[in-house]
């Protein structure tokens, strides 16, 4: 039995279906990552399987037990990083790990974020409030404090959709690291076929909403582990890459009038796609 | 132009229009030459050849009355002649009490109904109702129950740094940003926590800027309460020293007044500063 599965899920608000017959699974220290056009209920998908939003519909059960609510078992990077910008780096980590671990004491508590402030790169930025701090680094605190509390899965929405090429390449590298280090599961939001390619083992695609479902699921033929620097030489980077953006340019609205799939038949099942041959 | 240079500048240029309004006044109120009085027995009628001075002071008069006053600002010689510090201290007991209570009661009772939409919209009617009305129309009511002119100066002033501090609190409560709270709701964070750890101060520059409103309001209303009531404070002195025809002592009361104003507003204000953050 998978780690995490989401059985025919669906949202509508009244008459408008924002999804449906959405499907698929999860495996223990899997990087997952979606991609879709805007509207087509990403952000949904993530909030409900944070426990933020409710389904309309369907069922979400993570290790064995049903989804119902949000929990400490599910860390979540916000798109807008939702730092308390009353706080320092280390005190917005800190409130996680407090909320964690109730018991700890100050020196336990501590120690713990400091061990996260360096394994974002933050060191010596500890006492700096969030207004202090540039786009990269507020990110980079909201994922120190996901990491902080040690969930069993790492909810990501779109963390990196504001920062430069640059600095979004350093973070990514980071995250690739200590999600490789710590086999971190990983449900991950993107509008970036390259950042897709690069972190994820499985990219779900979304078709375009309104009615939008899960099209297809790309397993990636890249071994890990990968390189930003070199992954352009693999063989089958360029296979991937046109899939991907052949999807987002062409496939999604074909999928969404039905020219494609099997529309009409509940649950849909994605088209599972694996291009090593 | 540099800051510092800039703040030279304005400072020089302060202490300018002091000086020509310092100016303006001496020679306005300089005494013009004495018309012969007709007759001193008609003169001493007339209170003319009194020491005090009728009409308004000279600057330097105003300086005089200051000094005397600051040099011995507690004295105690019955109920109409009392020190300037002691009525400043009477005054500020009374704003002290009402406003304290103030806090005390808008800041949870703002708190429970920011958190509640359905309350929010239920009591703003009511709020909008109550706050234009003026403190000050509340105290016959407030001498008829309480039936102590002292404590009707609390209650008044109670009433009027209550609404800017309710209003205040419960749309600062009430806009709390959304991710903050879905933060706390995927960390499990048990609501008492929730409330202080991150409801209160992200509020709390919205909370003080109501309570800095009502420490002005509080202390406009209070010199005009002790008018009315009368016997203790500031606004007492005022209106009594109106009833003694001595307008330097009433200037002075009014320089006091805004003087003390000033520094509610300056510890507030650091208060403010604070509590504020950037985002």
């Amino acid at each position: 039995m998978s780690f995490l599965q989401v059985q025919d899920l669906a949202k509508r608000y009244g008459a408008t279906t924002v999804f449906e017959r959405v499907d698929f699974t999860i495996e223990r220290g899997e990087f997952v990552c979606i991609i879709g056009h805007s509207g087509c209920g990403k952000t949904t998908i993530l909030n409900i399987l944070a426990g933020l939003d409710t389904p309309s519909a369907g069922t979400l059960i993570m290790d064995n037990r049903e989804v119902a609510g949000p929990s400490l078992e599910r860390g979540v990077v916000f798109q807008g990083h939702a730092l308390m910008p009353w706080l320092t780096a280390m005190s917005n980590i800190a409130f996680a790990v407090r909320s964690r671990w109730p018991h700890w004491n100050r020196i336990q508590v501590q120690t713990h974020c400091q061990k996260l402030i360096d394994m974002v790169g933050l060191t010596g930025a500890e006492h700096k409030r969030p207004a202090e701090l540039s786009g990269g680094m507020k990110q980079r605190v909201g994922i120190a404090r996901a990491f902080a509390i040690q969930p069993k899965m790492l909810l990501l929405d779109e963390p990196f959709g504001a920062l430069d090429a640059l600095t979004r390449g350093t973070i990514q590298d980071e995250l690739l690291r200590i999600c490789e280090a710590t086999r971190q599961t990983v449900f991950m939001i993107t509008h970036d076929v390259d950042e897709a390619i690069l972190l994820a083992d499985r990219i779900l695609l979304m078709s375009n909403g309104p009615n939008a479902c899960v099209a297809e699921i790309v397993e990636n033929p890249i071994p890990k582990p990968r390189d930003r620097h070199s992954i352009h030489h693999n063989p089958h980077y360029y296979r991937v890459r046109n899939h991907l953006v052949d999807f987002l340019v062409n496939r999604s609205k074909r999928y969404q009038s039905g020219e494609l799939g099997n529309r009409g038949q509940a649950p849909i099942s994605a088209k599972i796609v694996n291009l090593r041959h | 132009m540099s800051g510092k240079a800039q703040s030279l500048a304005a400072g020089a240029l302060s202490l300018l229009f002091l000086g020509v309004f310092l100016a303006i006044w001496h020679i306005a109120t300089a005494p013009k030459a004495q018309v012969q009085a007709p007759a001193d027995e008609y003169a001493k009628l007339l209170g003319k050849g009194a020491k005090k001075s009728a009409g308004l002071p000279t600057p330097e008069q105003l300086a005089e009355a200051a000094l005397t006053h600051l040099k011995d600002p507690l004295y105690d010689r019955g109920s109409n002649d009392k020190g300037i510090g002691i009525q400043l201290a009477h005054s500020l007991a009374r704003v002290g009490a009402g406003y304290a209570l103030a806090i005390l009661f808008a800041v949870p009772f703002g708190f429970l109904i920011g958190m509640s939409p359905i309350l929010y919209r239920a009591l703003n009617p009511f709020i909008q109702l109550m706050k234009p009305i003026s403190p000050l129309a509340w105290m016959p009511i407030a001498l008829y129950t309480i039936k102590d002119s002292s404590i009707s100066g609390v209650f008044v002033i109670f009433i009027c740094s209550v609404w800017p501090m309710l209003i205040n609190t419960a749309f600062g409560v009430a806009s709390v940003r959304r991710d903050w709270l879905d933060v706390t709701r995927t960390l499990e964070v048990k609501p008492l926590r929730k409330a202080f750890a991150v409801i209160l101060p992200a509020a709390a520059p919205t909370i003080v800027t109501g309570m800095r409103i009502s420490i002005g309001i509080a202390w406009l209303v209070i010199v005009a309460a002790e008018m009315l009531v009368g016997g203790t404070g500031i606004g007492y002195f005022v209106w009594n020293e109106w009833n003694n025809l001595n307008l330097t002592n009433v200037i002075f009361a009014i320089l006091v007044i805004g003087v003390v104003g000033m520094i509610l507003d300056f510890l507030i204000g650091r208060l403010q500063a604070a509590v504020t953050y950037v985002e």
